[in-house]
């Protein structure tokens, strides 16, 4: 077996992962309860799923066509940055504008400091 | 209650790097490949929408002191200038002329006069796209 067979099914492979891991993340989304979870599940394994799919990319168009895509590897690094913060902002919001979290979770420790930071900006404002 | 996210605002100072340099390669690959200058300026004004997101209007304002509506204005200006260089040349209205130079940094470089318009677009789609955004977006 030469490297270009190999090089090859690796490639087919890291599609082929990338895709499955995009399902998975979009069976996680169906199944889990609440929007917590279902964004841990839509962002974790997406991104994964993302980047394997655009490494093969690259890869492909490296050995198969001899061309080195900066494109690529730029959308690389922009979807492992960009997605965890919109994550953070979607899951923030929610948690602002007062959505529940599911029956089975037993713990919420941003309730307390929420609690605290707003007493505290309103002993600010009232000493300022 | 203000709006601060440190994690949204660390992001955005890196991510607006890579969005205005990948506008830039946008804008000048659209000779030979996919892009242009309408593409180019909607990337550099959804950048700096990112900014304007992620921090105030007014702290934006301090670090970019620019009226977008000149902007446009000067982009529309640009382009027409083109159009007129080559009626002043005696050929008709928006003819189109390239050479090939050797550069100092580039090497053989095609320069055509058709980046001069597409920079006009490019300025006139940032303009217009940024005086939408701000005037609907500073209505109290």
């Amino acid at each position: 077996m030469n490297v270009n067979a190999i090089i090859e099914i690796l490639i087919a492979v890291m599609v082929l992962a990338g895709t499955v891991l995009s399902l998975l993340s979009s069976l996680g989304f169906i199944r889990l309860p609440d929007v917590y979870t279902r964004a841990h599940a839509a962002t974790k394994s997406v991104t994964l799923g993302i980047l394997f799919i655009l490494l093969g990319t690259f890869l492909y168009f490296w050995f198969v066509h001899g061309l080195i895509s900066i494109r690529l590897l730029l959308g690389i690094v922009f979807v492992f940055l960009t997605a965890p913060v919109a994550g953070h902002l979607i899951i923030r919001s929610a948690y602002r504008s007062g959505v529940k979290l599911s029956d089975t979770s037993v713990k919420d420790e941003l309730r307390e400091d929420l609690k605290k930071a707003t007493q505290l900006e309103k002993y600010h404002s009232r000493e300022g | 209650m203000k709006f601060t996210d440190v994690i949204l605002q660390t992001s955005t100072k890196i991510l607006v790097f890579i969005i205005l340099t990948f506008s830039i390669y946008v804008m000048f690959a659209g000779h030979n490949n996919p892009g242009g200058g309408f593409i180019g300026g909607l990337i550099t004004a959804s950048a700096l929408i990112l900014l304007y997101i992620a921090f105030d209007v007014k702290t934006v304002h301090e670090i970019i002191p620019i009226d977008f509506k000149l902007i446009g204005a000067a982009g529309v200006l640009i382009s027409l200038l083109t159009g007129i260089g080559s009626l002043a040349l005696g050929y008709p209205f928006l003819s189109q002329a390239f050479a090939y130079r050797d550069l100092p940094l580039f090497g053989k470089t095609e320069l055509a006069t058709a980046v001069i318009f597409d920079l006009g677009v490019y300025m006139a789609v940032v303009g217009t796209t940024m005086t939408i955004i701000l005037s609907i977006g500073e209505d109290e």
